[in-house]
């Protein structure tokens, strides 16, 4: 009896792993067996180049992990996952823990420039520190697509748009009319947010997906003008020259006059470089100290109650149209914010840094941190920006692994990391989160 | 006249490959209610497939012409198989264990399985633009643009004949599918009502996959004809025209097969027409307006059925 | 000259709602008085909802008018008004057939959300509650004690920071009426309150209803299908059938009137008297 148990699920398991290896050899037998390239010497013509090796290795791989999944996992009675999963956190952070690691990430963040030139010195910290302001800035826009997304439940797939808008507005700005950052950052913040409320005016009664779309068209739209108005934004050229941003009127250059003199150091191109952290930093905090400040009033909660059911809504007198609006304006506020700084960070900017690609990623951070959670933004985007970063030397494949975790932690964790939501408001002290499975992800 | 009718001949032949896309995605909301995503670039992997197949069997223009339809139909066949497979491959593993989950999970994991899917061709076949020889280079003419030679000259071409007469065809037998099979009977059910169909004893998940394969080798079908027509293919081909299927499928009626295939032929002739008459630069813009203005003001499209807010 | 004629908190007036060739209500005037408690019954598909729909905005009627009469004394014309305007300016609220409530967020939250307009108000349309300005603050804690005021009424102040999908039926229904008292209305229109309830959930219901009616300014009209809640509580019974009104008078008249019954058993009027006799009234 036990040697026939054991035998079917052999068998099983074998005709499993050979369904998969079959799959696999037909996704396979072409798009990796075969290689259709240019021929660089002979004109346009296309030559075939032949990696069965490749094939045959994908195919053994399925095959052999499947087979052993099948055994050792799936189809056992008693599956070792059974015991494992007791070591593993259930249902994401619980509030404490996110609490505790909030302050231990705002420490380290605070610390950060400091002790990488400590530990790494000037020239060797300098990468780290890029990467983090990257990591900060992306930590920004999610945050800003949070309130958007996360709070009002309205899906936007063109939040790039927005970001555009405001690095081409720093750069126009200051190519024009020579106004500094400090004079664009608010303008270019207000700008982002006016074209936020007019094409947000016209779609947002639409309903889930629908949204998304059209939102994707305008990104879209704004970014084909960007590419094709020579005269006014450069086109693909892009706008170079883009002024940097002083410290209370006190440039990054070198000798009198400069930052580094006036303080009496050495000069150093590092020091813009913290500068530039910092900024990042004070503006992502700032984003997150108005959403959180916004979440208990009145106009957060009715973003949430518009995302819970938008038809309760306007039946308790709420005027979901300005609501909406508010909640678009506000989040391509801080996309405009962001876009400036990343204009004088870069020093240039071209269409192609705003493409639907970026818009996605954005999303995706707010979505696999957990809609609504301000600590899940981060830990996603450290994952997937700081994750993205390391994988430099695999330039190849690094997009291709990006799009694969997407879909891994989704299956995974279809409510993102942090799947828990803190009250607004509370009688009680210890008020306890709740659980994302009551939380309704936006109308439509 | 004559340069019009030109237009009009290059618009229907455009539209018809977008119509084979938005077949796609029309099945796939009708029946799950979700935009997959990912369907431009598994019309792209389809024009790759039908590409490394077309080398691989040394198919070129001085191919004797019977053998070249005998090759290009087999090119065909296999082509919408494999690609049916990835097509099936992209449901299983990113939508079906997020069946009945969270809104926006499998929107996300489209969004990342297109990512992965345009860098997986990327990686594999190479990121440059892969130019094809043209295979049939016959025109009929259908004006000799005048006695002094000065007005403009219309050509019809065998492909584009060819692109139309394929796509008439396939529509044909996919509309007999729908309507009249036991798969097309348990396709309709499982878009009224998902649980009341499995409670009857279809099987939802086959249903499902198969809408996926179906809408997959259509696309592959476009992609080949998509190869065919331009001569040109990249890894990126898949995100525009997808976008641009979609508007047709959403121009129609979302969920209507009719409906994907005359919103198709809309936007392709609006897109030539656009070119043809205004800027060659702007027409992606145009595409998108006219995607923006039909969900605004028409949502349900031109066939599709008016949704009724229910309190 | 009924009392809800005398003093109407809302008229209804020649009230049509087509779609498209359908007629779901057709040519509909009644009055809702003020302070009563008004029920609106009918067979399954006589339009009820449709009704309440125009009133609260979320169809705009075909043809008719709807003039709401605040205490004040100022009068709005309801089918000219926006949804969410009706609720803001005019003072009307409802609950719905199947429960909408804020399944993710907390008790007490759903409460706050109702009180949206004037919190808006006091925080200066945010601005000024964001810089902590102005009496936002004290506007807070008074919304607070409103929602803690109605919690108590409906016995859940215990559950108050519990969200609001994890309650019971019976205590989902309630609080959405609660919810819908704290935008203040003067007309509460409730869909089917007693749907799905058990007796003991319907006697509270009841003195829910009776509370509300005395010790607010707010009349209430009630679509029911419960002849037993119909009947106990309300002052005023108007019966429709296929869109149209059949009968129209106080809990008594209401039940002995031909058309009714006649309605109800699915009978022709002129047989009444006969059916009447089978089965004893």
């Amino acid at each position: 009896m036990q040697a026939r148990q054991k035998d079917s699920l052999l068998v099983a398991s074998v005709k499993d792993s050979l369904g998969g290896a079959i799959i696999t050899f037909a996704l396979a037998c072409v798009m990796i067996g075969l290689r259709v390239d240019v021929a660089s010497g002979r004109g346009a013509e296309l030559f075939l180049e032949h990696r069965w090796l490749a094939v045959a290795a994908a195919v053994v791989i399925v095959f052999a992990g499947r087979f052993a999944m099948n055994v050792f996992f799936w189809k056992r009675e008693d599956p070792p996952s059974l015991n494992l999963s007791g070591f593993l956190p259930k249902g994401g952070l619980s509030t404490g823990t996110s609490s505790v690691l909030k302050y231990a990430l705002l420490g380290l963040a605070v610390v950060l420039p400091f002790a990488l030139m400590f530990w790494l010195g000037a020239r060797g910290s300098r990468q780290y520190i890029d990467l983090a302001i990257l990591v900060l800035t992306y930590v920004m826009l999610g945050w800003g697509l949070n309130i958007v997304v996360g709070l009002a439940g309205l899906l936007d797939l063109g939040y790039v748009a927005f970001y555009a808008v405001g690095a081409y507005s720093y750069a126009l700005l200051a190519h024009y009319f020579g106004f500094s950052f400090w004079i664009c950052l608010p303008l270019a913040g207000i700008l982002a947010a006016f074209w936020g409320i007019i094409l947000g005016f016209p779609v947002l009664r639409l309903r889930g997906d629908y949204l998304a779309i059209v939102t994707l068209a305008f990104g879209e739209i704004i970014r084909v003008v960007l590419l094709n108005w020579y005269q006014f934004t450069g086109g693909p050229d892009g706008l170079s020259g883009i002024p940097r941003p002083s410290f209370f009127g006190l440039e990054f250059t070198r000798g009198e006059g400069g930052f580094a003199s006036f303080f009496g150091l050495d000069y150093s191109s590092i020091h813009r470089i913290i500068f530039l952290y910092y900024l990042i930093f004070a503006m992502a905090l700032f984003t997150n100290f108005v959403t959180m400040r916004l979440r208990r009033m009145p106009i957060g909660r009715a973003w949430e109650a518009l995302r819970e059911d938008e038809i309760a809504c306007r039946a308790l007198g709420i005027n979901t149209t300005t609501t909406k609006l508010t909640a678009f304006a506000l989040g391509a506020m801080f996309a405009g914010f962001a876009g400036s700084f990343f204009a004088t960070r870069q020093g240039f900017i071209s269409p192609e840094s705003f493409t639907f690609l970026e818009s996605a990623i954005i999303l995706a951070i707010v979505v696999l941190g957990g809609l609504g959670s301000q600590i899940g933004v981060v830990i996603a985007a450290i994952v997937m920006i700081g994750g993205f970063e390391f994988f430099r030397e695999f330039e190849e494949y690094r997009m291709l692994v990006f799009g694969m975790i997407m879909v891994v932690i989704m299956v995974w964790k279809p409510r993102g990391l942090i799947s828990s939501r803190t009250p607004s408001v509370a009688l009680s002290k210890n008020a306890k989160g709740i659980s994302a499975d009551l939380v309704q992800e936006g109308h439509g | 006249m004559d340069y019009f009718l030109q237009q009009l001949i290059n618009g229907v032949t455009l539209g018809s490959i977008y119509g084979l896309i938005a077949i796609g995605y029309t099945m796939v909301y009708g029946i799950i209610g979700m935009i997959n995503f990912a369907h431009g670039d598994i019309f792209m992997v389809g024009s790759f497939i039908a590409l490394v197949l077309i080398v691989a069997l040394g198919i070129t223009a001085a191919t004797p012409v019977l053998l070249l339809i005998l090759a290009l139909a087999l090119v065909l066949v296999v082509a919408m198989a494999l690609t049916a497979v990835w097509g099936w491959t992209v449901e299983r593993v990113a939508y079906r264990p997020l069946r009945g989950s969270f809104r926006l999970a499998p929107l996300i994991t489209a969004i990342g399985a297109s990512i992965a899917l345009q860098n997986f061709v990327q990686v594999s076949q190479g990121a440059k633009n892969k130019p094809l020889q043209p295979l049939f280079s016959g025109s009929f003419q259908l004006t000799d643009g005048g006695a002094d030679g000065s007005g403009f000259i219309v050509n019809l071409s065998y492909i584009q004949i060819l692109i139309v007469v394929t796509t008439v065809i396939l529509m044909g037998g996919f509309t007999y599918i729908i309507n009249n099979t036991n798969l097309g009977r348990s396709q309709r059910a499982c878009e009224q009502d998902r649980k009341m169909a499995s409670l009857l004893g279809v099987n939802v998940d086959r249903t499902i996959s198969l809408t996926f394969v179906m809408g997959a080798s259509l696309a592959s079908v476009a992609g080949l004809m998509f190869l065919l027509y331009y001569g040109v293919i990249d890894f990126y081909i898949g995100f525009l025209a997808g976008v641009k299927a979609f508007t047709a499928a959403v121009l129609g009626g979302i969920g209507s097969l009719p409906g994907a295939m005359l919103g198709g032929l809309l936007i392709g002739l609006i897109e030539t027409f656009w070119s043809g008459y205004f800027s060659v630069e702007y027409k992606d813009v145009a595409a998108f307006s006219i995607l923006a203005i039909v969900l605004i003001f028409m949502p349900e499209g031109l066939l599709g059925q008016p949704e009724v807010e229910k309190v | 000259m009924s009392s809800w004629d005398n003093n109407p908190v809302l008229k209804v007036e020649h009230l049509t709602m087509r779609f498209g060739g359908l007629t779901a209500i057709n040519d509909l005037s009644f009055n809702i008085g003020r302070g009563d408690i008004t029920a609106l019954i009918g067979p399954n598909g006589a339009g009820k909802t449709t009704v309440f729909n125009c009133i609260t905005g979320f169809y705009k009627p075909t043809e008719g008018r709807l003039i709401m009469a605040r205490s004040g004394g100022e009068k709005h014309l309801l089918e000219r008004m926006a949804d969410f305007k009706i609720t803001a300016d005019a003072k009307v609220a409802r609950t719905f057939q199947n429960i909408r409530l804020f399944g993710g967020m907390t008790i007490l939250e759903n409460l706050m959300v109702a009180q949206h307009n004037p919190l808006m108000v006091a925080s200066n349309w945010t601005i000024g509650g964001l810089l902590g300005l102005g009496g936002y603050k004290k506007s807070n804690v008074e919304a607070i004690e409103t929602a803690k005021y109605w919690l108590e009424r409906i016995d859940l102040i215990d559950r108050a920071d519990k969200p609001a999908a994890d309650l019971s039926y019976g205590d989902q229904r309630r609080l959405e009426i609660a919810r819908a008292m704290c935008t203040g209305p003067e007309l509460l229109c409730l869909d089917e309150p007693a749907a799905g309830l058990n007796p003991k959930e319907s006697l509270e219901l009841n003195t829910l209803l009776q509370y509300i009616r005395k010790e607010h300014d707010t009349s209430v009209v009630l679509i029911e299908h419960d002849m037993s809640v119909v009947m106990e509580i309300s002052d005023h019974v108007v019966v429709l059938d296929y869109g149209v009104k059949i009968s129209d008078g106080t809990p008594d008249f209401v039940k002995n009137d031909p058309h009714v019954i006649a309605a109800y058993l699915g009978v022709e009027d002129d047989e009444v008297g006969q059916v009447e006799e089978e089965v004893g009234i």
